[in-house]
C-alpha cells in the first residue's frame, strides 16, 4: 500500500490572493447588511408577515445541507471502507466544518434578535425541532473536528473508524432534523410530509459532492497536485446517482400531493401557475439542475472532460438553490387555507390573495452570499495552515490495491 | 480545673444563646419576605381550573363594523405607518362567501389560543408559551425573532415587528425583532375585566363576542356553547382552539 502524503497550499498565486480578497469583501458586505437589518429592522428586507423566511434561509439551508453532504466523501472512506477515497477524506471533513459555519452565520444574522444568541443557547424547548438542531449543528462541528484530528494524528488512527461512524450517523440525523423543520409544519400544505427528511438527505448528498468536486478541482490547480482520471471518475459517477436520487424524492413528493385532491391547489401553484416558482422549478431545478448535469456526467461525448465535471457540479448547485427557493419561499407564497369551502372576499391581511409576493432585497442577497464567502475564506486559511491536500492524486500514486 | 469548666460551660451557653438570637434576627425577615413573595403566586397564580375562550356569533358581526380591530389597535398602539404586508395584525376582519350557497359572512380572526398550539411546539427557546388558563403568549425577553412560530401557525395570527417602535403603551410593550400576537388583553383578564375587542363589540351594540371561562359551567360562554352549535377554524387539525364561531 502506497503512503499518501499531504501538503499545505503554497499561497503565493494570484488565485489564492484573489480568493481571499473576494471572500473578505463579500463577508464585509454581508456583515454590513446584517448591521443594517439589525439597525433598521427587517423592514429593509423583502420579507414580511406572509413570507417570513426569505433568501437568507435559502442560502443558510443550502450551506447546511452541503456541509452534511460533503462529509460523505470521508464517510465512504472510513465507514464503507473504500480506501480509494482515503486521500480525499481530510478535505471532505474540513469543508463540512467551514460550510456549516457559513450557513449558521447566515441563519443567526437573519434572526430578529441576533444579539440574543446566548438566549438561544441557554433556553431550550425540547419539543422544538429547532432546539434539537442547535444541538445537532454544534455537535456536528465537534464530531467533525474530532474526526479530522483522528484522521491527521497518527496515534489516534485506531479510533478513526469509530469516530467516522459517529460522524456518518450524526450527519444523517442532522439532515433529518433540517428536513423536519419543514416536515413537522402542519399548517402549510407544501410542507407537512415525512418525505422532507429523505429529500433533504438526498439533496445534501448531491450538493455536498458537487461542492467537493469544485473545491477539489480548484485546490488541485492551486497546489499543482496532479489529479488522475480514476480519482475523478468515481465521485463523478456518484454525483449523477445523487442527482437522480434527489429527482426521485422530488418526483414522489409531487406525485403524493397530486394524488390528494385537497392538495391540487398547491401543486398547480408550484408546477404551473406560480410564476417565478414555476420557472425556477422547471428551468432552474429540472433543466439546469437535473437534466443538464446528468447529460454532462453520463453522455459519452462529455463524460471524459474535466470541464464537464466542473460545469455539472456548478449546475447541480444552481439546481439545488432553485429547488430550495421553490420549497422554502414557494411553500410560504401559497396562501394558507384557513376557511376550507369558503372564498375570501375581503381581508386586511392578504387572506384572499392567490399568491404572496416576495422580492429579495440587496441586503438579503449580500447576507446570503457572505455565508458562502465565510466558508470559502475559512477553507482557504485552513488549507494554507494545515496539510489537508494530498501531494498527488495522480493515478500512478493512488495504489490500485486501494480500489 | 472544675471552676474553669463551669465558666467554660456558661460561656458556651451565652455564646449559643447570643448567636441564635442574632441569626434569628438576620434570617427571620428574609424567611418572612420569601413567604410573602411566594404567597402571592400561590393564591393568585394562574391555574388550569380556568380555560379562557371566546364565542363569536358570525350572524351578529357586520362587514361595515371594524370596532374590535380599532379597539385592539388603540389598546396595543399598533399604529406604525408601514406597508400592509408588514403591518401588525393582532386581529383582522375577514369577509367570506360560501362557495356552495353564496352566503356571505364577516368575522374577526385573531390568535385562536389553541389547546395544542403549534407555535409553542416549534419555538426553540420556549418564548412562545401557553399559560395554564389557555392563553397563548410570547415572552418578548427570550424571543430571538426566528419566526418559526409564524411558519407553524395555521391561522396567520402572528406578526413580526419589522421596524423600530416609538411611543409604546406601557401596559403592552412590544419589541423590534420579536414576534407578537393577540394576548387576549391578558392584563385586563387578570384584573377580572374583558379583552378590549369584546368590550368594543358590546359598545357597538352588536354583541357578537362572548368572552369567559369555558370551564365554569355557570359562565355565559359555557352556557352558550352548550346550547348552540359552534365550530372552530381548521377543526381538522385538532388544535382545539379557544376561539369558537357560531353560524359559520
Amino acid at each position: 500500500m502506497k503512503n499518501v502524503t499531504f501538503c499545505v497550499i503554497k499561497g503565493s498565486s494570484p488565485l489564492f490572493y484573489a480568493g481571499i480578497a473576494i471572500s473578505i469583501i463579500f463577508i464585509a458586505l454581508g456583515l454590513y447588511s446584517a448591521y443594517n437589518m439589525e439597525h433598521h429592522g427587517h423592514i429593509i428586507t423583502g420579507m414580511n408577515n406572509q413570507i417570513v423566511w426569505g433568501l437568507p434561509h435559502v442560502f443558510a439551508i443550502f450551506l447546511i445541507l452541503a456541509a452534511s453532504g460533503v462529509l460523505n466523501v470521508a464517510s465512504i472512506s472510513s465507514v464503507f471502507r473504500k480506501i480509494f477515497y482515503h486521500p480525499l477524506a481530510r478535505l471532505s471533513a474540513l469543508l463540512a466544518i467551514t460550510l456549516l459555519i457559513g450557513g449558521l452565520c447566515v441563519l443567526v444574522l437573519d434572526l430578529g434578535r441576533p444579539d440574543r444568541l446566548v438566549v438561544a443557547m441557554t433556553n431550550y424547548n425540547f419539543k422544538s425541532i429547532f432546539a434539537w438542531n442547535i444541538f445537532l449543528y454544534n455537535g456536528f462541528l465537534l464530531v467533525c473536528i474530532l474526526y479530522l484530528w483522528f484522521m491527521m494524528e497518527r496515534r489516534m488512527q485506531q479510533y478513526y473508524p469509530t469516530v467516522g461512524l459517529i460522524a456518518f450517523v450524526w450527519r444523517l440525523i442532522l439532515t433529518t432534523g433540517t428536513g423536519s423543520i419543514f416536515g413537522f409544519l402542519i399548517a402549510r400544505e407544501a410542507y407537512h410530509t415525512a418525505i422532507m427528511p429523505p429529500l433533504f438527505i438526498a439533496l445534501s448528498l448531491s450538493l455536498g459532492l458537487a461542492v467537493f468536486l469544485i473545491a477539489l478541482l480548484i485546490d488541485c490547480r492551486e497546489t499543482r497536485c496532479s489529479l488522475g482520471e480514476n480519482i475523478l471518475h468515481r465521485p463523478k459517477t456518484l454525483l449523477g446517482v445523487f442527482i437522480a436520487a434527489v429527482f426521485y424524492f422530488v418526483f414522489v413528493y409531487h406525485i403524493t400531493h397530486l394524488y390528494f385532491t385537497g392538495r391540487h391547489g398547491i401543486e398547480y401553484f408550484l408546477l404551473a401557475g406560480g410564476g417565478v416558482f414555476t420557472v425556477l422549478f422547471w428551468f432552474g431545478y429540472i433543466f439546469l439542475g437535473t437534466i443538464l448535469p446528468l447529460l454532462l456526467l453520463y453522455h459519452e461525448r462529455f463524460t471524459h472532460s474535466r470541464s464537464s465535471i466542473a460545469f455539472a457540479s456548478v449546475l447541480t448547485l444552481i439546481g439545488g438553490l432553485s429547488l430550495l427557493y421553490v420549497i422554502i419561499i414557494g411553500g410560504q407564497a401559497y396562501p394558507l387555507e384557513i376557511f376550507p369551502g369558503m372564498e375570501v372576499t375581503s381581508s386586511a391581511f392578504f387572506d384572499g390573495a392567490s399568491m404572496h409576493s416576495y422580492v429579495p432585497s440587496i441586503w438579503e442577497i449580500l447576507l446570503g452570499i457572505s455565508g458562502i464567502a465565510i466558508a470559502a475564506l475559512l477553507t482557504v486559511i485552513a488549507l494554507r495552515l494545515l496539510p489537508f491536500m494530498p501531494r498527488s492524486l495522480a493515478d500512478k500514486d493512488i495504489d490500485e490495491s486501494l480500489t | 480545673m472544675l471552676i474553669m469548666n463551669i465558666d467554660n460551660t456558661q460561656n458556651r451557653r451565652d455564646f449559643i444563646k447570643t448567636t441564635s438570637i442574632m441569626a434569628g434576627a438576620v434570617i427571620a425577615p428574609g424567611v418572612m419576605l420569601y413567604g410573602v413573595s411566594q404567597a402571592y403566586s400561590e393564591l393568585e397564580g394562574v391555574t388550569s381550573d380556568k380555560r379562557w375562550g371566546m364565542l363569536i356569533n358570525v350572524n351578529r358581526c357586520t362587514s361595515d363594523c371594524n370596532g374590535c380591530v380599532e379597539a385592539c389597535v388603540k389598546e396595543h398602539n399598533l399604529t406604525e405607518e408601514v406597508p400592509a404586508a408588514i403591518k401588525p395584525q393582532w386581529i383582522r376582519k375577514v369577509g367570506l362567501r360560501d362557495k356552495q350557497t353564496d352566503k356571505e359572512y364577516s368575522l374577526p380572526i385573531m390568535c385562536q389560543h389553541c389547546e395544542n398550539p403549534p407555535c409553542v411546539d416549534v419555538c426553540p427557546t420556549g418564548a412562545s408559551f401557553k399559560r395554564a388558563d389557555g392563553i397563548v403568549l410570547v415572552d418578548k425577553h427570550i424571543c430571538i425573532g426566528c419566526r418559526y412560530c409564524m411558519m407553524a401557525c395555521p391561522y396567520k395570527a402572528r406578526s413580526f415587528v419589522h421596524e423600530h417602535l416609538n411611543d409604546q403603551n406601557q401596559h403592552s410593550p412590544r419589541g423590534k425583532g420579536t414576534v407578537e400576537a393577540c394576548t387576549l388583553c391578558v392584563y385586563h383578564i387578570d384584573r377580572g375585566e374583558k379583552p378590549k375587542c369584546v368590550e368594543a363589540c358590546e359598545k357597538t351594540g352588536h354583541k357578537a363576542m362572548i368572552f369567559g371561562d369555558m370551564n365554569d359551567p355557570e359562565s355565559e360562554i359555557a352556557i352558550a356553547l352548550k346550547k348552540i352549535s359552534s365550530t372552530t377554524l381548521r377543526a381538522d387539525m385538532k388544535l382545539n382552539p379557544g376561539i369558537h364561531y357560531q353560524g359559520l
